[in-house]
């Protein structure tokens, strides 16, 4: 009467400091993916200290926040986000560890790569000096985010200290109603538990709503696991998760893969197994959501309202309202449809895979953005989603929409490059935080599907996606 | 790291729930190679005027004189009282490396998102998880009273009013452990340097597929 959670955790344990079963504990890391906002730091530390990467071929590394999105043949412009990058480069080099460059057609947000090259296999822990590292518990992994203390721990050590969790079981059952994506469930998920409902838990989703999405699906649910306050999100091994990984560059062949799939099939709760607590929800209930706040938990339906704070009793809830309101520019009880927008972005480690950009092409084909939207963009999550894109026509849809089509990286969802917003512009963002300034200095973020940020290109304004697919 | 000692700081309230790792440094900054001079730059887009960017000349930018921070009689606050869920968001340590270098030592808050709360601790940085109550009182006798501070004694698990009413906390025993004698959590790893070989080699032995090497594009075993 295990939880998926339990088996993973249990498999990893080195050493423990005590008896006590929640007491620290060593725990081995199979994965380490690594970019190059959080490594420098640790990789000089780790030779101020005189050690070396325990397993360098635990270790896949990557550029994805500061690369340019725009044409990349004379460099980064930047020099500071070029000495970053460079950093990577020469640490890589150094220890001989597996990196994807900037301009390799393998090079892409860390958490679509990890995946996609089957280096992220289940069974595995998974950990990355990045919090949406939670996206690879769709693969029925252990898969959180760490600090560069840690990054430096598990290359000097192959291991972390770490602390078990308290387990958390989201179930959705039911079908999806059409123009409803995983983003909405995690979305919905948020409003329901809130920003720290997570907090201290492993989640594990479960459900047939969970087992009927594809591992892009899965990915972006488990992505946001963490904007619930939740470390770690994983969902149960199945066909849909076998299937994906067979023939990857990285993932096993031959015999070695029928003895990983044996084992594969095993990495799910036990049937009678027990959580600490359950949430369920209705896949029939959910509908395509946006955020009107500054935290994900401020969310909404599209065909809801913004929330007005003379409801509110708690106090400190209602003054962080009204400051949220006064930062998102938006005036109590207006209905979401009628807020406007300036900018769209399509991309990021929770929306920017192929299924994500299909979804956002398949609304847009043959329709022009709205003279009002500024700029919306589609920014791939690697090179090899760009190109299976360019296969299909998706390019073209988009750009004959007035989208422009860029090179792959993390982009706007946090503007560690060129592409940002500038203050008072608003943007229907397919990213996963909406908090002040993130997507630059008083920019304003709302968060929805990739089909409901394509919707409201068209409008201008957010629109219900299912008028659109009708 | 260096050893955590029993100290009496001046304490500055800010009366937040959800802030987060972007709020407190936000992501030029993160451009850094470096480890250290994020204080300058914490609660950069509350504490200035101006846009904030790295390398900028502190001493010319605009200062915000609604920031709580920014007022004289928390200067050289070495407590910070926050509300739930502090430092949601990203990974980055930075963020307490910018708490850290701006001259805290100890972050009191009802609660805490769990990397933040993490990596406090690998830096020495001490996260102190207090009843919201509490927080409610150390926040509200903070703005009332000027020059407020507490005592914090970590061996004890205290904090200790002007009035000499004492909170007790709690913390992992062995998080104290490393807080208090500063040590190199590395360095205790591999003291079992034997035990993660042999781990490793049973796991080769039980799950090969996870130790492919990947060389170049080639996969060899």
């Amino acid at each position: 009467m295990k939880t998926l959670y339990d088996k993973l955790w249990s498999d990893h344990v080195v050493h423990a400091e005590s008896d006590d079963p929640n007491g620290m504990v060593i725990l081995y890391i199979d994965r380490h993916l690594v970019h190059e906002v959080t490594s420098p730091q640790a990789f000089e530390s780790l030779k101020l200290a005189g050690r070396k990467p325990w397993r360098t071929g635990s270790i896949l590394a990557v550029a994805d926040h500061n690369v340019p999105t725009t044409d990349r043949s004379s460099g980064i412009s930047d020099p500071v986000s070029r000495l970053q990058v460079e950093t990577l480069d020469q640490n890589c080099e150094e220890f001989a560890i597996t990196e994807f460059r900037m301009n390799d057609e393998r090079q892409g947000i860390v958490h679509v790569i990890g995946p996609e090259q089957g280096a992220t296999l289940p069974g595995m822990t998974v950990v990355c000096g990045d919090s949406h590292t939670s996206t690879h518990g769709a693969f029925a992994c252990l898969a959180f985010g760490i600090g560069t203390s840690e990054v430096e721990h598990v290359l000097a050590t192959q291991c972390l200290v770490a602390r078990k969790s308290k387990t958390m079981l989201v179930r959705v059952e039911g079908d999806l109603p059409p123009g409803v994506t995983a983003k909405d469930i995690a979305l919905a998920v948020i409003g329901e538990i809130g920003t720290a409902g997570g907090t201290g838990y492993a989640i594990e989703f479960a459900g047939s709503a969970i087992r009927s999405l594809s591992m892009e699906g899965r990915m972006t649910l488990c992505n946001m696991a963490i904007e619930a306050g939740a470390r770690a999100g994983m969902v149960g091994a199945d066909e849909v998760t076998i299937d994906y990984i067979k023939g990857r560059p990285f993932a096993p062949q031959g015999a070695l893969w029928d003895q990983a799939v044996a084992y594969w099939r095993t990495l799910k709760s036990d049937e009678d197994a027990v959580f600490d607590r359950m949430v369920e929800l209705k896949a029939v209930n959910i509908k395509p959501q946006v955020t009107w706040g500054t935290s994900p938990e401020m969310v909404t339906t599209v065909d809801g309202y913004v929330p007005d704070p003379a409801d509110i009793s708690d106090p400190t809830k209602r003054h962080d309202v009204e400051h949220a309101l006064g930062y998102m520019g938006l005036k109590p009880k207006m209905p979401i449809q009628e807020i406007t927008l300036d900018k769209v972005f399509i991309g990021s480690c929770t929306n920017s895979r192929i299924e994500d950009l299909r979804a956002a092409a398949e609304i847009v084909k043959g329709k022009r953005i709205a003279p009002n939207i500024r700029l919306a963009m589609v920014v791939p999550g690697s090179g090899l989603v760009k190109s299976m894109a360019e296969k299909e026509g998706l390019d073209k849809i988009f750009l004959s929409a007035g989208f422009e089509w860029r090179e792959p990286g993390c982009s706007m969802c946090l503007a560690m490059n060129d592409d940002r917003l500038l203050p008072g512009e608003r943007c229907a963002s397919t990213s996963n935080r909406n908090f002040e300034g993130r997507q630059g200095p008083g920019g304003r973020t709302h968060l929805v599907s990739p089909a409901m940020a394509a919707a409201a290109a068209i409008a201008g304004h957010f629109v219900d996606v299912r008028s659109f697919i009708r | 790291m260096e050893k955590f000692e029993q100290f009496k700081g001046i304490v500055a309230p800010l009366d937040r729930a959800n802030v987060d790792t972007d709020a407190i440094i936000p992501k030029q900054f993160l451009k850094s190679i470096k480890r250290s001079g994020f204080g300058q730059n914490l609660f950069d887009e509350w504490r200035y005027l101006d846009y904030g960017e790295p390398g900028k000349d502190i001493s010319l930018r605009q200062l915000n004189p609604d920031f709580i921070l920014n007022q004289p009689r928390y200067q050289g606050a070495r407590i910070l009282v926050a509300r739930d869920n502090f430092g949601c968001g990203s990974s980055r340590e930075h963020a307490p490396w910018a708490l850290q270098d701006y001259g805290f030592a100890v972050i009191i808050a009802p609660s805490f998102a769990d990397i933040f709360y993490n990596n406090c601790f690998k830096i020495g940085l001490l996260p102190i998880v207090s009843e919201a109550s509490i927080v409610d009182r150390l926040i509200r006798d903070t703005l009332e009273t000027d020059g407020y501070r507490l005592e914090v004694n970590l061996d004890a698990q205290t904090v200790t009013t002007p009035s000499g009413e004492i909170h007790r906390f709690e913390v992992d025993s062995f998080r104290k452990h490393c807080l208090l004698n500063g040590l190199d959590e590395i360095g205790l790893t591999l003291q079992h340097a034997d035990k993660i070989r042999t781990f490793e080699m049973n796991r080769r032995d039980r799950q090969p597929w996870l130790f492919l090497q990947q060389n170049g594009d080639k996969l060899r075993t």
